[in-house]
Order: C-alpha cells, then sequence, then structure tokens
C-alpha cells in the first residue's frame, strides 16, 4: 500500500492534549474528533487538513495520555499516516491496534519540510520526498505488528486468529 | 533478571524472551474509565463476544468527568454503567463509590505485588509502587484484554535510578520524581521500564513512592517499578483479598543503564509550562504570580498529601484573587481528612473543596483556566491547554510547595510560610 500527500510538519513531544484536546472527550465520534485534531498545536490544521495528508513530527509524538481519541483524531481527518523521529509508547501501540499507519525515521523528518508532498511505500518502509526527490528508509516494524495491521488492527486479529 | 522481567514470565507461557520481542501475556487486572471504557465496550459488544473472559478481573471506574460534567459526559457513564450492571460487574465504581482510579484501586487492595496490569489510562504505571508491573494502553487493548484476558507486550529493557541520601526539608515523592524527569527528559524512558531503588526510596512512604511511579510515563516509561519491601507489606496485607508474589531483581540482572542521585541535592521542584521536564528548584523560580492552586489527582491526592497541605495551611488565608482547589483523591481519603480536621482547616483558609474527580487536572472540569491564567497543581501534565484556555499555563509540584503558594499567590517555597 502507498500513501501520499502534503506533509504538515509539527516539533518535537507533540502530546496527546495537542492532538485532541481533553475538553472535546465527552464523545468518541470520530466525525466530532476530527473538527479539532491538533487544534491545540495548529488551529488551522483541522481546516486545511486533506484526504491523504501525512503528519511529519519531531521525537516522542503522541506522549501523554492513552485516548484512543487521539489516532481515532488524526485518521477521521483523513490524515494516511504519520511519519516521527519517534513516537511515545501508548500512541505507538494504539495506531498499530487501530490500524493507523507509523513510520519511524528521523532522517526523513529533518529533511522533510512542511508542504512537500511526500510517498510512503508502507511494505518496505520506504519514504519518499517527492519535491524534494529525496528517499529516507524508516525504522523496520517487528513482524508481529505487521500482522495487526495486515488484519485491520488488533480486533480483526483477534477474530481472525481466535487468540491475540 | 529484574522485577519486570520475573514479572512478565510469570504471566507469559514463552520463555527465554528477551527485551524487544513481542510476547503474549495474561492480566490479572485491567480498568479503564470513563473517557477509555467506552471505545472498549463498542468494540466488545462489535465483536459479539456474551461474556468477558475474567469479569471479575476488569475494573471500571467512573472519575474523569464526574459527576457529570455536562450531558454528553451523562451519555458516557451511562453507557458504562449499563454494561457494568449487564454484566454483574463486581469492580465497578460509580458515585460516592468512586475515586480517582489510581488512588482507589491500591486502597481497595485490587492490584497486589507481583500482579500484571494494564489499564486504559496513562498513569496506571502508578502501581508500579506496589512492585506490580503496571502500565497503560488503549482502550483497544482493554477491550481485547476483555476478551481474552490476554494483552501483546513487547518487552521493555529496565533502566535503574537509584536515590541515596537524606530528604531535605518539604521534599517528596513528587519532587524527586519532577527532578528525575528533569534530568532524563520527557523521552529520557521511552519504552523502558523504569525501576526506582536505593536507601531514599526504601525511606519512603506509599503515597511517596505512588507519585513517583505516577509519573513514569511523564518520562516515557513503560512503568515506573519499586521492590515490594515492608512497608508495601504493611498496607498491602490489610487489603488483598487474593494471594500475591514479592519479586526482587537479582544482583546479576541486567540494566541498560544505572543513575545514582543523591537527595542532599534535590531541593523541592517546580515544573515550569509545557512539559514536565522543565523541572527547577522552587528557590528558582523567580516571581510567578498564579490565579489557581490544584491540590489533589492520582499524582497527589493521598491523605498524607493533604496533611502536608493543612499542616501548611492552617490558621491561613488563600490570597485574595486566588482560588484554591482541594480535592481529596477517594471518598476514604475525603472522610479521613473530614475527621483528622484537615477540611476544616482548607475552608477555614478559604480553599474549596470538591469532590474525588481527576476534572481539573485534564480540563475536564471543576477549574478550568481562562485565556492567560496560570495554575500550579499537584498534578502531572502540563502541556498547553492542559486545564483550560490554550493559552494558559500550568506549573507542577508537591502538595507543600502549592499549599504555601496557595497562601503567598506567587509560587513559593514552603519554609516561607510553614511555621
Amino acid at each position: 500500500m502507498t500513501f501520499r500527500g502534503r506533509a504538515h510538519k509539527f516539533g518535537n513531544d507533540v502530546d496527546t492534549d495537542a492532538i485532541i484536546p481533553a475538553r472535546y472527550l465527552s464523545t468518541s465520534d470520530p466525525e466530532v474528533l476530527k473538527n479539532h485534531c491538533m487544534e491545540d498545536a495548529d488551529p488551522e490544521f483541522p481546516g486545511k487538513v486533506q484526504p491523504g495528508d501525512v503528519i511529519v513530527a519531531g521525537k516522542n509524538f503522541g506522549c501523554g495520555s492513552s485516548r484512543e481519541h487521539a489516532p481515532i483524531a488524526i485518521k477521521a481527518s483523513g490524515v494516511s499516516c504519520v511519519i516521527a523521529s519517534s513516537f511515545a509508547r501508548i500512541f505507538f501501540r494504539n495506531s498499530f491496534n487501530m490500524g493507523l499507519p507509523i513510520f519511524e525515521s528521523d532522517e526523513a523528518v529533518r529533511a522533510i519540510d512542511g508542504g512537500d508532498t511526500v510517498e510512503v511505500d508502507a511494505d518496505s518502509g520506504v519514504i519518499r520526498d517527492l519535491t524534494t526527490g529525496r528517499q529516507f528508509q524508516a525504522r523496520p516494524i517487528p513482524a508481529f505488528m505487521q500482522e495487526l495491521i495486515a488484519d485491520g488492527g488488533l480486533m480483526e486479529h483477534i477474530r481472525k486468529r481466535g487468540s491475540i | 533478571m529484574t522485577i519486570a522481567e520475573k514479572i512478565l514470565a510469570a504471566h507469559s507461557q514463552t520463555k527465554g524472551f528477551q527485551s524487544g520481542d513481542i510476547i503474549k501475556v495474561d492480566v490479572d487486572v485491567a480498568l479503564a474509565n470513563d473517557i477509555t471504557a467506552p471505545i472498549a465496550i463498542q468494540e466488545f459488544r462489535k465483536a459479539g463476544v456474551p461474556s468477558m473472559a475474567h469479569a471479575d478481573r476488569v475494573v471500571f471506574v467512573l472519575d474523569h468527568f464526574t459527576p457529570a460534567k455536562d450531558i454528553a459526559s451523562a451519555n458516557q457513564c451511562k453507557y458504562v454503567r449499563d454494561f457494568a450492571l449487564e454484566h454483574g460487574m463486581e469492580h465497578f465504581f460509580d458515585g460516592g463509590e468512586a475515586g480517582v482510579e489510581h488512588a482507589l484501586l491500591p486502597e481497595k487492595g485490587l492490584v497486589l505485588p507481583g500482579d500484571l496490569v494494564i489499564g486504559a489510562d496513562s498513569h496506571t504505571c502508578t502501581y508500579g509502587a506496589l512492585g506490580a508491573f503496571a502500565t497503560g494502553v488503549g482502550s483497544t487493548d482493554l477491550a481485547a484484554a476483555m476478551m481474552t484476558g490476554q494483552a501483546w507486550i513487547k518487552v521493555p529493557a529496565t533502566m535503574r535510578f537509584v536515590f541515596t541520601g537524606t530528604l531535605r526539608p518539604w521534599v517528596g515523592g513528587k519532587d524527586l520524581v519532577l527532578y528525575l524527569i528533569g534530568r532524563i527528559g520527557v523521552d529520557g524512558a521511552l519504552y523502558k521500564v523504569m525501576e526506582i531503588a536505593g536507601p531514599a526510596i526504601s525511606a519512603l512512604s506509599m503515597a511517596d513512592r505512588m507519585s513517583m511511579s505516577n509519573m513514569a510515563i511523564e518520562a516515557g516509561g513503560k512503568a515506573g517499578i519499586i521492590a515490594a519491601d515492608d512497608t508495601t507489606e504493611a498496607y498491602v496485607k490489610p487489603r488483598a483479598a487474593r494471594p500475591y508474589t514479592i519479586y526482587t531483581s537479582d544482583q546479576d540482572a541486567v540494566y541498560e543503564s544505572v543513575t545514582t542521585f543523591d537527595c542532599g541535592d534535590i531541593e523541592p521542584q517546580v515544573a515550569f509550562p509545557h512539559l514536565p521536564e522543565n523541572a527547577r528548584p522552587v528557590g528558582e523560580a523567580g516571581d510567578v504570580k498564579i490565579d489557581q492552586v490544584v491540590i489533589g489527582s492520582c499524582t497527589n491526592g493521598r491523605i498524607e498529601d493533604l496533611r502536608t497541605a493543612a499542616g501548611i495551611m492552617k490558621g491561613k488565608r488563600v490570597a485574595r484573587g486566588l482560588r484554591c482547589l482541594i480535592l481529596p483523591a477517594t471518598p476514604a481519603v475525603f472522610r479521613q481528612a473530614v475527621k483528622e480536621g484537615l477540611i476544616d482547616i482548607f475552608l477555614e483558609a478559604g480553599a474549596i473543596v470538591g469532590p474525588p474527580t481527576c476534572g481539573p487536572c485534564l480540563g475536564g472540569h471543576m477549574g478550568i483556566l481562562a485565556r492567560g491564567e496560570k495554575a500550579l497543581a499537584t498534578t502531572n501534565r502540563n502541556f498547553v491547554g492542559r486545564m483550560g484556555d490554550p493559552s494558559s499555563e500550568v506549573y507542577l509540584c508537591g502538595p507543600a510547595v502549592a499549599a504555601a503558594s496557595a497562601v503567598t499567590g506567587v509560587i513559593t517555597a514552603p519554609q516561607e510560610v510553614a511555621r
């Protein structure tokens, strides 16, 4: 599978309160949450994000709360995948459990500018900046987590295989 | 082996695993709250399974937006309540039985040494203070545990942090952990177990230990484990309704790193906006005028915290123009605080005493900040917009600094107010 879209660039330590502020957590409806995605990091983000776009961020993306409302909001906003230098651990597992593709590459994050068109080959982990022509390799994904993505998330995985 | 490795091994069929391996583990306790349980229940219902694998190991606490702050929150609570009643859940805490989950579960004896606990709340790591392997997960992980009784875990390496020496006046577990996060950063222990040890930790109360383990996630940690000892047993024994196992790390356990801190160097701390790693000694805080003080939460809402705060506020008044909120973390803490006269001290000082709730910590309700306001809180996060308007600011500290600052209206060292 290939993802392709414009890059939206964010800094280090983007926390889950910035991704989806707690004041909106009285619902888990994706259609509501997407209107506030990344609001406290960039108030204009919900209005400008296009289907397929890519979030590119620094280290420790998704730190803080365990709220799955964060990956839900990102997915519902149309973002196809997130590239970061590193991910906070709960956000990392939530993304695989829910089927939000994420890729780790500090090199890619340093090189990609906001507004660049980015293409990611999910199978090989190759990230291409089509604006500059540069290419990067994301860190390999453990086999079990590849299985989760292929099955469509943890619950589908259990349904198909009968256990975790 | 480390404590974490021993607990994982005891809960997994996989033998001889190494850090980085992904293993399946049996879960002793699976926890969710009114924000995270609804998604887990939806997923569970979608899967069409008639009953939970081990309903007696699942705990739901309605503590975040409770007492319900609006219609949407009330509906979320009702959704969880209906499910809990339908499934006859033994460990469902609502209304006057509910308290801030990470204060409530240890108090009720629901988490014990040697347990493997997952919770759809990032501060589940609090139970590391009891010598358990406890880690925050998402709602989907919880749904999977409700269905199968299991979870998947990427085996983490362990970083050991040793605290030596004696605590300086007014320093507590919160100050030690803020100092630690200040040293290693908000991703200093990313994906790792933090094993917190040393003579200074052995001398700490359970409340102080829980404040420390609670904030392991603020350094990116997967767990924040303190070996169970006599202090732990004294706390756990009268509460435990099932057997438990105490694990200690072997002499030849492999650590990714070992770092030692001398408590003689550690003053009461304040973490400046907008990351917990921005910790500095209160003496170097400068002149920061604050609009609101919050004393409570899963980090510092226990009776020991309230005693510390009351000791400083006794006979004094909250500064004019400042709102001081005190939220005992559980009903039992509240009752004890009434018995000891602490609530009288707070009310006489002009503080607001509220019910047990997570509300203000995450900008949910009861103490939302207006544009540009500053709060000093004994909570655990000071991210942008955490307690209200995105332009507001949160400073983190322990109960002593919070109480002293409530009296003066600016961030203040406890010894400047305490007699």
